[in-house]
């Protein structure tokens, strides 16, 4: 085995050359997204404590929150919240053993990136 | 060469029963996360930045405030459940064993801490 040619052989996958499929790209956004809205609930919470605790407590917090980074880190983590609310309920329905077929997992990883993006949108205008 | 089987092998070293629960209580908070998620958002995004009065009356409504406090519960337990997955997956050895004790202490922490709060606001003290 060790004097055989590996020299021209094509080898498989390449990182860095690798076309990732969209359902393993949705895959990993979920574990991503999930754990990045760990500090959206912790300012979350954070902001609530300080609604309870004095209005200049307050007005620091909700100051810093509503600052451009806030808004930024709110921004992100509505976009990370949507994304993982519909690919949550494509796993939901996987969990139910429907939808596996290429086609539908196609279908509706598209359909989870188009909702998350609309919703996204909605939230925006309606707060 | 041990005589032991696989499962003597295994058995009281972790992992063993309880896996399932853990997949079905975070399908449980999943479903549980869609209408909360939908009332709660929505509700606290239009109340970030309106100020401090605005806050405490739309949580001292009740409607909002029990949203508030399942959402939290609900939420932090999902989040709590996600983590321990992803720290399980990525990190080993005592690093992992720590940060695991950590996810949990902390999501526990923040869920009663923000549940406290909330109360706090709606009992209107």
């Amino acid at each position: 085995m060790a004097d055989v040619n590996r020299g021209d052989r094509p080898l498989s996958p390449h990182a860095s050359i690798y076309r990732w499929p969209l359902n393993s790209i949705m895959s990993i956004l979920h574990r991503a997204t999930g754990t990045a809205m760990t500090l959206a609930a912790v300012l979350i919470v954070w902001w609530f404590l300080a609604a309870a605790t004095s209005p200049e407590y307050f007005a620091m917090v909700d100051g810093l929150l509503t600052s451009w980074l806030g808004d930024l880190v709110f921004f992100g983590s509505l976009l990370a919240l949507w994304f993982h609310f519909f690919n949550g309920i494509r796993h939901l329905i996987w969990d139910t053993g429907a939808g596996f077929d290429d086609e539908n997992v196609t279908r509706t990883a598209i359909g989870a990136l188009v909702l998350a993006a609309v919703l996204t949108v909605i939230t925006l205008i309606a707060i | 060469m041990s005589i032991k089987t696989d499962y003597k092998r295994v058995a009281g070293l972790g992992s063993a029963k309880d896996g399932t629960h853990h997949w079905w209580t975070q399908r449980l908070s999943s479903i549980a996360l869609i209408p909360l998620t939908l009332l709660f958002v929505f509700t606290f995004g239009a109340h970030l930045g309106e100020g401090y009065e605005a806050v405490r009356a739309a949580y001292a409504n009740p409607w909002n405030a029990v949203v508030a406090i399942l959402f939290l519960i609900v939420g932090f337990h999902h989040l709590m459940q996600g983590l321990q997955v992803v720290i399980e997956d990525y990190v080993h050895g005592k690093a992992g064993v720590v940060l695991l004790i950590l996810n949990t202490l902390l999501c526990w922490g923040f869920a009663i801490a923000g549940v406290f709060a909330v109360a706090k606001i709606a009992f209107g003290a």
